[in-house]
């Protein structure tokens, strides 16, 4: 190890001084932009729910040669069991079969679960029939009970998560740090929808657990922000409000990169090799990840300028100081 | 800095070999696992089963069916009570009649001077005397309530309901796992969930109709007269009456049951349960010796043969059903009474029906009807694709994420990789400790863990070249970065830990993994990247003295 001297590759030798603060507005303004049209695309495009949220059946199946998906297509629509989504995955061997849940009416609980389960097996024994050899890789299939347990416990993961955050970070800082991380984690997860709502990528439970990462990541990149400033605060207590908020940005700049890189490097290992399964979900934590990077940047530590902070962190008015390490 | 107190340099070291010695198995063949001794760990990876393959079935118990079904029971009970009643006085002569949806029994009595003992025998019928288990007295069993002068309701209490939701999901699991282990794989997990649930996991089949068919059937069996006081001629006369039947309030005495046996589309059965499946000491496939054809052979136990006796004794010349699950698989005649208690089942059976019947006639039967709610099932050869998948992503990404810290931080970069390594070690060891189970997206959390974990690293070494900016010395610059970026990187890992913690609680099956891989990353990766890179750092300044910081 003495011999080979390692000179790493400076990146940030010198504090930036780029001037964050100055476009706030347009950086704020943008990102209403985002989340306006987040929302109109959630609402007309709609999500494309998977079957753990609108419940139904999932099938992917490996065929000995390329798969013929005319001929799947035709073999399940037979069974006439409501909307059935039929496309390849990955491979040109994989398929994947999405059946819709399915109803009756005047049919009890027990009964709409059974249901379920009779129509995997009729699509299992017409795609039998049509294909010959099928590899079965995996099979799912989610009733109507589970299906709205996931969504109500997937939305309220979600929210927990945010309102969790927010309090944390209320509680080791101040209600206006609080509210700027609870507002631009929740643009992380808007705009996450968003693009998802565009591109139509399947909207399953593991995308949740995706979301709840992208907010741990962001408020993580946040917090180091905030933490910045709340030590400037302090040690310059005259500096105006701005130039303060603009110095610690750039001074945590160089470590935001940097973890980001890091853990954007990761997780291009994790899209590129780690199979089609999980391609969803690692593309939303990729998008989450540069996403959480803009937001603790350009909307986090601005917004503080709008709500206004306590400058003087010593004691006031007898109360002591707010969470001192 | 330069202080590391000997028991601590002693505490980390202590901590990163457990954690490889944890971690060890995991890359050992099976064969040599076996053979490591005791106090040493020796447990690999619980994988999930995406990576295993196999299937995972959440059931619930019918509850609404289970309670329709000790009504029904309750029916018998009353005109047992009413026929001899227990003051010791005259029948009590009345109607009674189930209205299922309500859940309701009503009884109407006929003879208005009866209601007072009426009363009393059904409020007997209702509160079962005696102490619970736990010594104070059992809920009450029924409510009922008087309608009008000779009008009485009675219905299940809460309390009851919930007693017998309770068993019926303790038997069911009993069951089930006793049906599964007829089938022979290791290693299945039958386990009551919430309430009203039952979650099975069977690691290694692909296939999941014979499972599913196994747990599908309640698999009560049953022998009843048949009743040969109907009598009709045309099938289709025979289809409304069955048909009308159903659809009334029954007063229970006699049923239309849907028949298997080939002759007819219904019979008419005595509710009454001669011998019920409970009494069934042993069941088998067989053969029958005159055609050949696949049958199963049933045992009663002593109290089961003595009662087969008597009934085939006092009713040769009739035909008797054997019903299962409420249809009459066969009504074959008595042409003699069968003292033995042998008897044998036979109906349009294939070699692998009737060994499944006799799977569920072993097993006992489950108390109400179990749905399945949600399946996921993985095909083994998946499971393997999913794990080279995975071990293939962890090593790129890993490769890159220390390519990265070495080219941005030299020397420190290193020290953060070899803190990379250790932390790696230390998840999949205390994974292996805690028998974890180990997930696909689990995985993609341990490659997510690698990518954030460095961050504490990029902390503390960002600080320190501020310190050195700001123009403090050498020494000053490492301690200052590692105590000022304390605070801020438990602050950080801690609001990660939470979302951990939530995605835990409200997440299910693989997700649930990635919480776990996630939140145990965090905080192994909080003890690698700083305190053992402290100590990297502490070693080689006092062996170095360098007046600059190569970072």
């Amino acid at each position: 190890m003495a011999s080979i001297s390692l000179i790493p590759l400076k990146l940030f030798d010198k504090e930036t001084s780029i001037p964050f603060v100055k476009y706030r507005v347009f950086a704020i303004g943008s990102s209403i932009a985002m989340w306006i049209a987040s929302f109109i695309l959630v609402a007309t495009m709609g999500l494309n729910f998977g079957i753990d949220f609108r419940g139904g059946t999932l099938i992917e199946l490996r065929t000995q040669g390329a798969a013929d998906l005319g001929t799947i297509r035709s073999a399940v629509g037979a069974l006439g069991l409501g909307d059935a989504q039929v496309q390849e995955f990955g491979e040109p061997t994989d398929v994947l079969v999405r059946i819709a849940r399915q109803t009756a009416p005047n049919a009890s609980s027990v009964e709409l679960e059974q249901l379920q389960q009779a129509a995997v097996d009729r699509v299992k024994t017409a795609l039998n029939a049509a294909l010959g050899e099928v590899e079965y890789r995996r099979v799912e299939v989610v009733g109507p009970k589970v299906s709205g347990e996931l969504v109500r416990g997937g939305a309220l993961a979600v929210l927990l998560s945010l309102a969790m955050m927010m309090l944390y970070i209320w509680f080791r800082f101040e209600w206006q740090f609080g509210v700027g991380a609870m507002i631009s984690t929740a643009h992380d997860v808007v705009i996450t929808l968003g693009v998802f709502a565009l591109f139509q990528l399947e909207f399953n439970l593991a995308i949740i657990a995706a979301l709840l990462t992208i907010v741990g990541y962001s408020v993580n990149d946040t917090v180091v922000t905030y933490d910045r400033i709340r030590e400037n605060l302090r040690k310059y207590k005259k500096m105006p409000l701005e130039e303060l908020v603009d110095k610690s940005i750039n001074a945590t700049l160089a470590r935001t990169i940097m973890t980001g890189g890091s853990t954007l490097v990761a997780l291009l290992g994790l899209y590129i090799f780690g199979g089609e399964v999980i391609r969803g979900f690692t593309f939303a934590m990729i998008f989450g990840v540069v996403v959480g990077t803009y937001s603790s940047v350009y909307i986090a530590a601005p917004l503080l300028l709008y709500t206004g902070v306590k400058r003087d962190w010593a004691n006031v008015d007898g109360k002591t100081l707010k969470g001192a390490p | 800095m330069l202080h590391f107190p000997r028991w601590k340099l002693t505490a980390v070291i202590l901590v990163c070999a457990l954690g490889v010695l944890a971690a060890l198995p995991n890359f050992l063949p099976a064969s040599v696992r076996g053979s490591i001794p005791a106090p040493l760990p020796s447990q690999a990876v619980s994988l999930g089963l995406d990576l295993q393959g196999g299937a995972h079935l959440l059931l619930e118990v019918d509850g609404e069916g289970l309670y329709r079904e000790r009504l029904l029971n309750a029916l018998d009970d009353v005109r047992e009570a009413f026929l001899r009643p227990e003051d010791g006085g005259t029948r009590i002569t009345h109607r009674r009649s189930i209205d299922e949806s309500a859940g309701i029994i009503n009884v109407r009595i006929n003879d208005p001077g009866d209601a007072e003992r009426a009363e009393k025998a059904l409020r007997r019928l209702a509160q079962p005397q005696g102490l619970s288990i736990l010594g104070g007295t059992e809920p009450a069993h029924f409510t009922v309530t008087r309608r009008d002068d000779s009008h009485f309701a009675l219905s299940l209490t809460d309390d009851y309901k919930r007693q017998l939701l309770r068993q019926a999901v303790t038997q069911s699991v009993e069951v089930v796992r006793r049906r599964i282990d007829e089938l022979g794989t290791k290693e299945t997990t039958v386990a009551p969930q919430g309430d009203n649930r039952v979650l099975v996991q069977v690691p290694g089949i692909a296939d999941t109709s014979r499972l599913k068919a196994l747990i599908g059937q309640t698999a009560k069996l049953s022998f009843q007269m048949v009743d040969d006081t109907i009598r009709v001629s045309d099938p289709q006369t025979l289809l409304d009456e069955a048909t009308r039947r159903r659809l009334e309030p029954d007063d229970g005495s006699t049923r239309f049951l849907p028949s298997k046996d080939g002759y007819t589309p219904y019979e008419a059965v005595r509710t009454k349960i001669d011998v019920s499946g409970e009494s069934l000491k042993a069941a088998t496939q067989g053969f029958d010796a005159l055609t050949g054809e696949p049958v199963v052979n049933i045992r009663f136990d002593t109290t089961g043969a003595r009662k087969f006796g008597e009934i085939t004794g006092a009713n040769v010349g009739k035909r008797f059903a054997i019903v299962l699950d409420d249809v009459v698989l066969s009504a074959p005649r008595i042409n003699e009474p069968i003292p033995s208690g042998a008897a044998q089942i036979s109906g349009s059976f294939t070699v692998e029906s009737a060994n499944n019947l006799a799977i569920l006639l072993r097993s006992g039967s489950l108390p109400a009807k179990l749905a399945v709610l949600e399946e996921r099932t993985v095909g083994p050869e998946m499971g393997a694709d999913s794990i080279a998948a995975g071990k293939v992503a962890t090593i790129i990404g890993g490769s890159l994420v220390v390519v990265f810290m070495v080219v941005a931080y030299g020397l420190f970069g290193v020290f953060a990789v070899i803190g990379l390594v250790f932390n790696l070690a230390l998840i999949i060891g205390i994974l292996s400790a805690l028998q974890a189970t180990l997930t696909l997206p689990g995985i993609a959390g341990i490659v997510l863990t690698m990518g954030m974990a460095v961050d504490a690293n990029v902390l503390i070494n960002e600080r320190i070249r501020e310190e050195l900016r700001a123009g403090k010395t050498a020494l000053n610059a490492l301690e200052a970065g590692y105590s000022r970026a304390i605070a801020t990187i438990l602050d950080a890992n801690i609001t990660t830990l939470l979302a951990g913690l939530v995605m835990f609680q409200l997440g299910a099956g693989p997700v649930r993994g990635f919480a776990v891989t996630l939140s145990i990353g965090i905080l192994t990766s909080m003890f690698t990247a700083v305190v053992l890179t402290q100590l990297m750092v502490s070693i080689w300044y006092r062996l170095k003295r360098p007046k600059t910081i190569p970072i």
